[in-house]
């Protein structure tokens, strides 16, 4: 799995809670500001709502509510819209960061303090110049969700 | 059998249209082909396609009785058989007599398309050159001489070839990039006039500009202008035109991509149409008002572009009843009506197999044998019809036939017998409601299973099938005279008309083929009309009681709704039953383009799907049948989940159940499904008598046994002995009843279930609050085995005559 790790170089960053996370940038199809969003009553406590995005109608899912964080308060979430098999899907996220340009030198494993439910998302921590960038695992957090 | 008449090309008939296009196309594919083989002398498989289209010509004339044709296409195929095999090499002689046979053909093509038959040409000498080419006779003809003793065919096809080996990079070229989009004619290939529909564009967008500053009218003159031209040219077109260059093969998926497309159009007109609402520019008004004309003109024409006559799914019926009616020893004749009605392909697709289903049902079960009929009085052979029409929007499909009928006793007592309802449920019943119970899941009439009945669909299946696509199924049937069976399906799937409603602030979607009608009821009346019976909603519309579901509380979003307002109510279909949905507010009526739902919420059962509204926003499109499965409107559903469940002898936690409420003993009370409860019955104390040791009554010309709920828990009985009358829950399980006598009935209660487990008692599968008070859920079933037990042995019991 490391070695899909060391294939990305560039991730999408973005924050969630106090955490600082990544998305490999081709997954990544673009990043948007806050978008009107119809709510789904019924459906999964995840799904935040449906958006309009140029005719097409994507789910946004609540990133937070994903890693198991607490609510985002007073302000307005923004989208990343990441490509599934399954079309568009956008994940909200707290505020969007940079791109950021990574070494494969600079991997590690996620430390074992994590907490496991949250250490399950992560697929490593990259360490950047002054803080440490997650790799979220789009594949455990978002698409599997998705068929539960 | 009808079939359509007034088609494209006027006098000639359908068949040889088709014969036509796709001589034509194959033609085309011949110069290339024969050219080909000339610079490539070894080329079976162009050989070989060669004469698979000289073959599928001589075929199809010979079928259609052009024999001049035929002739000429068959010597031409002997030739290449020849050349197939290996027996004669190609030289550029053969190469120059296939060309001419290729022109000859192609020249009576034209004949035909003009005059419907091959023309007065004469080809005996190309007839015969081929023959001797064929024999070996005139091995190396010299070039220039076979052409001239055949006519040339640059005066009559109208667009005669050029050299071949001109054509060939440039033909060839395109068709190999174009490979599955395209199999065009290379007249399609040659550009268009260009000049024509240049200028005519031209001088339109020129008036629009002039005429822009001027106020509304005459830019509707210019979309007057516009438009007509297209629909009359392309009328006048298909006369004048060929045959083959009126036609153009499409890929579907291109097809489909345009359906999308002009779906987005649709959206954006809408958008753009709200926004114009609150707009004063007269001419941005105008222009909008165009657009909106246009985008519903372009709808309805590449909605006509997939459209598919339904004759297209018909064809294979006629063998189908054919080999069914002689496998079941039937005389069946199957008649059409309207099969030049069209439907979108994905409808067509997807009715393809119910319609199956129906006519070979309607072949097996409906219509009897040869010896019945007679003996009914009726024509030997039974017909069967089928049906198409077009009916506002919404495309009819009749099956009728003329058989023997479905006979209400026989599916009242099937129902019965399959516990699908219960005899009280079934009185209630009209006929036309027993009729179509055949649809009901789990439900069969066949009472000889024939390898048609059996096959795995059902007609539950067919139902489910055809309202999947937005459709209805009804069923009407005389005992005797026969049976209809009709369905209406919307015309497409990809844009329907649509109630747009409010609740919670949001707002809805609500197909308008489920929609029946609105009801508004004004304060006062809303107090009046609306009532509760064991706390479900109800209202009182016309006499009578409507089910209400509160599209709030469904959703569980709360309703900015004062007590005090109207109350607006949308009376849906679903299934054969009726409810109203309550909701906050009746926006608009709107077209709405249908788009799926990702896979994080596609589960939610409510919900058909999303789309954009007018301002942008998304709204969620409620799925009717979903909400009234959810909020248990429709009691089949509902009755069979409870029998399934007390067949479990489980009930699931957290799950809506209908209880029956119970007293025992002073203050203990129980509650049973409702679904395991056949009646409530009263008997007089002195009817209570003894078979053995066994208290029992008369009940329905049968006996009884009477088992006491109370001793049965353990928990004393309330009611005194002297009593003049018991009550008696009648249970009936394994082909028996039983009655279970208890103290008091209290209620009917719907509730959401979440049981604890507090006893040991086997018969009591949890406990649970009910209005307040815990009440322990009994399992009758249960109760029922462990008190016969006591009794005799079951097996016994059963021979005691019970059920029979």
């Amino acid at each position: 799995m490391s070695q899909k790790i060391l294939s990305e170089k560039q991730y999408c960053t973005f924050y969630l809670d106090n955490h600082f996370l990544g998305i490999g940038v081709r997954e990544v199809q673009e990043v948007l500001k806050y978008q009107p969003m119809t709510s789904v009553p019924l459906a999964d406590d995840v799904v935040a709502g449906l958006i309009n995005l140029r005719g097409q109608i994507v789910t946004a899912l609540d990133l937070r509510k994903v890693m198991g964080l607490a609510h985002l308060d007073g302000r307005l979430p923004m989208n990343i819209v990441v490509r599934s098999d399954d079309g568009p899907l956008s994940l909200l996220v707290d505020e969007i960061g940079d791109v950021v340009e990574v070494e494969a030198d600079f991997f590690e494993d996620p430390p074992e303090t994590l907490e496991v439910s949250f250490r399950h998302l992560i697929r490593g921590v990259y360490k950047l110049e002054g803080k440490l960038m997650l790799v979220l695992d789009l594949e455990r957090a978002v698409f599997s969700l998705v068929d539960a | 059998m009808s079939s359509n008449s007034g088609d494209t090309s006027g006098q000639i008939p359908e068949e040889v249209a088709e014969f036509l296009v796709e001589s034509y196309e194959n033609l085309d594919r011949l110069d290339q082909d024969l050219v080909i083989l000339e610079s490539d002398l070894h080329n079976k498989e162009t050989l070989s396609s060669i004469f698979r289209t000289i073959h599928t010509i001589k075929g199809t004339c010979g079928f259609l009785g052009f024999e001049k044709l035929e002739k000429v296409a068959h010597v031409g195929e002997n030739l290449l058989s020849k050349l197939r095999d290996g027996v004669i090499m190609i030289n550029p002689g053969i190469t120059s007599a296939l060309l001419s046979t290729v022109d000859a053909v192609r020249e009576m093509l034209s004949f035909i398309e003009q005059e419907n038959y091959e023309g007065n040409g004469d080809y005996s000498a190309l007839i015969e050159l081929l023959a001797s080419m064929t024999n070996g006779t005139l091995p190396q003809p010299s070039q220039g001489s076979n052409p001239a003793t055949v006519p040339s065919s640059a005066p009559t096809s109208q667009d005669p070839i050029s050299p071949p080996e001109e054509v060939q990079p440039e033909i060839h070229e395109p068709i190999k990039v174009g490979e599955s989009s395209f199999v065009f004619n290379k007249k399609v290939s040659k550009p268009a006039p260009p000049q024509e529909p240049v200028s005519i564009a031209a001088s339109t967008s020129e008036q629009v500009t002039v005429d822009e500053p001027l106020a509304v009218s005459p830019i509707s003159d210019v979309s007057k202008d516009a438009t007509p031209p297209n629909r009359g040219d392309v009328d006048k077109d298909k006369v004048v035109t060929s045959v083959s260059d009126a036609n153009i093969r499409v890929d579907v998926g291109l097809l489909d991509k345009l359906m999308n497309l002009v779906g987005e159009l649709v959206l954006a007109r809408n958008q753009i149409l709200q926004y114009t609402s609150s707009q004063t520019d007269s001419s941005f008004v105008a222009a909008s008002q165009r657009l909106n004309l246009i985008t519903s003109e372009l709808q309805e024409g590449v909605m006509k572009t997939r459209m598919q006559p339904i004759g297209n799914v018909w064809s294979k019926f006629p063998r189908v009843v054919r080999d069914l009616a002689l496998s079941v020893g039937k005389n069946v004749a199957i008649e059409f009506e309207g099969r030049e009605t069209e439907l979108d392909r994905t409808i067509i697709e997807s009715i393809k197999d119910p319609l199956t289903h129906l006519v070979r049902n309607s072949v097996d079960h409906g219509i009897e044998t040869p010896e019945g009929r007679i003996a009914a009085g009726k024509a030997r052979d039974g017909r069967l019809i089928l049906r198409a029409y077009h009916e506002g929007g919404h495309v009819n499909i009749e099956i009728a036939d003329d058989g023997a009928g479905i006979n209400p006793d026989r599916i009242r007592a099937n129902a019965l017998k399959k516990g699908l309802f219960r005899a009280d449920q079934l009185d209630k019943m009209s006929e036309r409601e027993i009729t179509n119970l055949i649809f009901a899941p789990g439900f069969s009439t066949a009472e000889k299973i024939t390898n048609v009945s059996g096959r795995g669909v059902g007609m539950d299946v067919v139902k489910t099938n055809i309202e999947k696509i937005g459709g209805t199924i009804d069923i009407q049937s005389t005992p005797g005279e026969g049976t209809t069976i009709k369905i209406k399906i919307p015309l497409t799937l990809a844009i329907i008309p649509a109630l747009v409603v409010a609740a919670g602030g949001q707002r809805y979607a609500i197909p308008q083929v489920s929609l029946v009608e609105l009801v508004r009821l004004e304060r006062d009346q809303a107090k009046v009309d609306i009532d509760s019976v064991y706390g479900a909603p109800v209202c009182r519309l016309r006499g009578n009681l409507l089910p209400l579901v509160y599209l709030c509380d469904l959703m569980h979003t709360s309703t900015k709704k004062i007590e005090d307002e109207a109350v607006n109510v949308v009376v849906l279909q679903a299934d054969e039953r009726q409810f109203g949905l309550v909701v906050d507010n009746v926006v608009d009526t709107e077209e709405i383009v249908v788009k799926p739902l990702g896979k994080q919420v596609k589960n939610v059962d409510v919900y058909a799907g999303a789309t954009i509204m007018g301002d942008g926003r998304v709204a969620l499109i409620l799925d009717v049948m979903g909400i009234a499965q959810r909020s248990s409107v429709i009691s089949e559903v509902r009755d069979r989940k409870l029998s399934e469940l007390s067949a479990s002898s489980t009930l699931e936690v957290g799950e809506r159940q209908t209880l029956l409420l119970l007293g025992v003993g002073d203050s203990y009370r129980v509650a049973v499904p409702l679904s395991s409860v056949d009646r409530l019955e009263e008997f007089p104390s002195d009817a209570l008598e003894w078979a053995g040791d066994n208290q029992v009554v008369q009940y329905r010309d049968a006996i009884m046994p009477l088992i006491w709920l109370s001793s049965t828990l353990g928990v004393p009985s309330a009611t005194e002995v002297d009593s003049a009358s018991i009550q008696v829950v009648v249970h009936s399980g394994h082909g028996r009843r039983v009655g279970v006598v208890v103290d008091r009935i209290l209620d009917i209660v719907a509730v959401n279930m979440n049981l604890e487990k507090c006893s040991i008692k086997s018969q009591v599968i949890g406990s649970t609050v009910i209005n307040d008070r815990v009440t322990d859920i009994v399992n009758v079933d249960e109760i029922v085995q462990s008190a016969l037990v006591n009794f005799i042995d079951s097996s016994n019991f059963a021979l005691a005559g019970y059920g029979g």
